[in-house]
């Protein structure tokens, strides 16, 4: 296949960017879209350019380094992450935008690169249990029903790359914090924080710069793990309940 | 001709840590024996942890918790990304919930006779011991593992073994037990107590006065090269698998941590037993960056064939019954699909040596699911494996629910790593090494399931306990500052690396390089080694080297986040670190588990161990890049699993 591809270029998170435009060719369908851009960099630096920085590491989908929007999608056509989309979703002659997730609480660092590090601080905000090492009870002490074990697995799923907030026109990052708050509250041993951990996380999810929710639905449409769309208003819920709780105490 | 056998035979080494008495006793009795710090002084103390998966962030959370004072390091965006959390399969634990005949013994038993008796008793004990507090303490942190209706907790059964022990969340198992670590970890980072440096990498470790001290790390993003200072350092920094290039770790995962160490004193075990894993997707051409493993578990189910005829290019479904060869389940008819790894492997590369391997160029098995469908429905296997099998759609546009998946084995795992006593400390006082960083717990060979294990075993409970000791023993060490000329030198020689590397402007990439190397050594030091091929690996590594310093072209400047001239620094260290791999495969002229000498095999092709010879662990010495190093033996004594030819059949 041969390709156009029209790439965000950034020296530095204070520098200006701009589109720039490459051809790659004798691009295979069996390749995956990063393996296209470890083709195009290799050319780059022969030619003795600077080549494309990009997230990436474990190339499973699991990791959640990757971070592209391509062609105005967050990882891409396919509802996958960005290591997994291969080439045989495009066609010989295509051209491919390519850019960084865009929000102004993850900053360029460099190209493609971003700062998700807003990410980090709302799990530091209450997205844990507090239970020390050594402290454990025996693990049947407490049996969970498989329902409410199967819905924290279904949350606990996320990947953490950040899709859902590139994807939201507001920058929202409701389904990254709600996939927390319903893993762990739904479960007996995350009951404790139940209250704290719901309204510290969204206040801190405020004091990042995310943007506000409006349920348009796109975060859920991008996400490569199919967090649902209504993991956000179990979370309201949570927070409401929280938020009463809190305040009657 | 040059004799490419150059090592030198030192004094050997003894572990001076493990206790004696019964082998149920000792964990107990080093924990007693061990010195305490008092829990007001603990804060005074600083150790840096390098690397945050399973074992590093299990042991930054623990450390803080226990009230030292941490600084973490990790070269990913976040702490949350480290490698562990592309394991699948499960985490092994003898909680006999199953009542199925488990125990701590049977365990223990197991991972010795899995590891072909290439592992320390006491250390494989206590792993099983521990195995069961750290369900306990993943459940409390509220990992999602797989549950009955009951609301009990899923097992499911591994290769290698006949009990059901290993715990899973479905195919992400890595996943949730490292954001278990990670929350835990990022619970002691909001409290204070853990300074974390993402983006960070370590470039060398500062050894003053005989003990580890510190280190020299590089900001990927500013590219300022700065250091650190501690009264301990822990390597949690992974394996080394990418040294074959094609491997089934993640892009970065690298051995710098670890060779910077070895260059420092830290000893080297065992780097020769690396982990060929059975189920992988094959590759499809030479654009390929990594492989993908396909879990285990799937052999539970699965069903591994190949054609008997030579050359059969049938589809699958045209091939009938009797013109298949389960060749695990006619080879090995009582553990059949679920033989260890390493037995497994051998296997597919023997059936596709002999012109029998499947898919484009014959580099590959059938993993075949039909009668799985048959007997529990396409709703059961989708339930327990469909991640598994999306996955492997989207890599290779075929639907495994229709065609059989195709397999081929790839790298893994590596068991060798930084050598370590009982307490996991390295050669060099004060560092410690954890997790697959260090050699301990796998022998020549791992189970599935057990670098979980293993890892959190390290980061949650060994360490913790064991490093109270050193500090305790070294209360008030002198403050060590940037401006001692030891931090001075290793800061120049760090700069000066890096400088070279970005001034040489030859005309090949780091990537031509680093596939270069890969290809010599999964061709002369993969699957299966053999004399001549090693003295061939032996004789290029150096030319490569030399030709890497000449021609190695790197874009950009240091004071940049500049993703060549990472990858370049990695691949230098590569260069030396294959070049021990062969030598210490080349010496060891025996088969054993994952490292099979083709001289030294039965007569049915089955590893043959020389445990008169070889029944130790090989630690060695760094002397200079491209000197002989120094081989220190450390023998293994068997008082419980005495050492039998593996039989898995």
């Amino acid at each position: 296949m041969k390709l156009t591809l029209r790439v965000w270029r950034q020296p530095n998170a204070d520098a200006d960017g701009a589109m720039s435009t490459y051809e790659v060719d004798g691009i295979s369908s069996d390749m995956s879209f990063l393996e296209m851009l470890d083709t195009l960099n290799e050319e780059l630096i022969l030619r003795g350019e600077d080549p494309v920085a990009f997230d990436h590491d474990c190339r499973e989908g699991i990791c959640g380094a990757c971070s592209l929007v391509i062609n105005g999608d967050a990882h891409g056509p396919e509802r996958t992450t960005t290591c997994q989309l291969h080439m045989r979703s495009f066609a010989d002659g295509d051209t491919i935008d390519i850019e960084p997730w865009r929000a102004s609480a993850f900053p360029v660092i460099k190209d493609l690169v971003v700062d998700r590090s807003a990410f980090d601080r709302i799990i530091q905000a209450g997205g844990y249990v507090s239970a020390p090492t050594g402290s454990a009870p025996e693990a049947h002490a407490t049996a969970v029903p498989k329902a409410d074990a199967d819905f924290a697995f279904e949350h606990a799923e996320c990947i953490g790359c950040g899709a859902c907030v590139a994807a939201c026109p507001n920058g929202a990052a409701m389904l990254f914090t709600s996939a927390k708050v319903n893993h762990l509250n739904v479960l007996p041993q995350g009951a404790p924080e139940r209250e704290t951990r719901v309204l510290d996380m969204v206040a801190q999810m405020d004091s990042e710069g995310f943007g506000g929710c409006t349920l348009t639905g796109e975060c859920a449409t991008a996400c490569p793990k199919g967090i649902p769309l209504v993991s956000i208003t179990s979370m309201n819920r949570e927070w409401l309940r929280a938020a009463r709780k809190v305040g009657k105490r | 001709m040059t004799d490419y056998v150059n090592y030198t035979t030192g004094e050997p080494v003894a572990d001076g840590t493990a206790p004696d008495g019964p082998i149920n006793e000792r964990w107990d009795k080093r924990r007693f024996e061990a010195k305490l710090v008092n829990p007001a002084n603990r804060r005074k103390h600083t150790v840096i942890v390098v690397g945050t998966g399973l074992a590093g962030g299990s042991a930054g959370a623990t450390l803080a918790e226990q009230g030292y004072h941490v600084v973490q390091f990790c070269y990913q965006d976040s702490p949350r990304r480290a490698h562990s959390i592309a394991a699948q399969g499960g985490i092994n634990a003898a909680k006999n919930y199953r009542n199925d005949g488990d125990s701590v013994h049977r365990l223990f038993y197991d991972t010795v006779k899995g590891g072909d008796f290439r592992a320390r008793e006491s250390n494989v004990h206590r792993l099983a011991q521990i195995s069961v507090e750290i369900i306990d303490q993943c459940v409390a942190q509220g990992v999602p593992f797989a549950r009955e209706y009951g609301g009990l907790l899923d097992t499911r059964s591994f290769g290698g073994v006949q009990v059901s022990r290993t715990f899973y969340a479905r195919g992400q198992t890595g996943q949730q037990l490292l954001l278990g670590a990670y929350q835990a970890l990022s619970r002691q980072i909001a409290a204070g107590n853990v300074e974390m440096h993402p983006r960070t990498e370590m470039l060398d470790v500062i050894v003053v006065d005989g003990r580890a001290r510190g280190i020299v790390a590089r900001d990927l993003v500013t590219g300022k090269i700065d250091t650190y200072f501690a009264d301990a350092v822990v390597l949690a920094s992974g394996g080394y698998g990418n040294v074959f290039y094609l491997s089934t770790n993640a892009m970065n995962s690298n051995a710098t941590a670890i060779w910077r160490a070895h260059r420092r004193g830290a000893w080297f075990a065992n780097p020769c037993f690396t982990q060929i894993h059975p189920t992988c997707i094959p590759r499809t051409g030479d654009h390929q960056s990594k492989l993908t493993l396909m879990s285990e578990s799937l052999r539970n189910d699965g069903r591994i064939w190949v054609p008997r005829a030579k050359g059969d290019t049938r589809p699958a479904h045209q091939i009938p019954e009797e013109e298949r060869d389960y060749y695990l389940e006619r080879i090995y008819p009582s553990f059949g699909n679920l033989v260890p790894r390493d037995i497994a492997s051998r296997a597919a590369k023997n059936v596709c040596d002999e012109g029998r391997g499947v898919g484009p160029g014959g580099q590959g098995v059938y993993l075949d699911f039909a009668d799985a469908i048959r007997r529990m429905g396409h709703k059961a296997v989708e339930a327990k494996y469909g991640n598994l099998f999306d996955m492997y759609q989207r890599i290779t546009d075929e639907d495994p629910y229709q065609v059989p998946m195709r397999i081929y084995p790839a790298v893994h795992y590596t068991m060798g790593g930084l050598w370590v006593d009982y307490d996991l400390q390295t050669t060099v006082p004060g560092l410690f090494a954890v997790g697959e960083a260090n050699f301990s717990d796998h022998g020549a060979n791992r189970l599935g399931a057990s670098a979980l294990m293993q890892g959190l075993a390290d980061g949650y409970f060994v360490l913790p306990a064991t490093i109270n000791d050193y500090l305790a023993r070294h209360p008030h060490q002198e403050a060590v500052t940037h401006e001692h000329p030891v931090v001075q030198d290793v800061l120049a020689e760090t700069e000066d690396r890096l400088n070279l590397l970005l001034s040489v402007d030859g005309d090949r990439t780091p990537d031509s390089f680093h596939r270069e190397l890969g290809e010599l050594m999964w061709e002369f030091c993969g699957m299966a080694r053999t004399d001549a091929g090693l003295r061939k690996a032996l004789e290029r590594i150096p030319q490569i080297r030399e030709e890497f310093w000449r021609r190695i072209k790197v874009p950009g400047t240091g004071e940049e986040f500049n993703q060549s001239l990472e990858k370049a620094n990695r691949i230098v260290d590569y260069l030396e670190l294959a070049e021990l791999m062969c030598l210490d495969a080349l010496h060891r002229a025996e088969s054993c588990g994952g490292h099979f000498r083709e001289e030294s095999q039965t007569p049915d092709g089955e590893a043959a161990r020389d445990d008169d010879e070889f029944a130790y662990a090989a630690a060695w010495e760094f002397t200079g890049t491209g000197d002989a190093p120094v081989l220190h033996r450390e023998d293994l004594v068997f008082e419980y699993v005495h050492p039998t030819q593996r039989s898995y059949a």
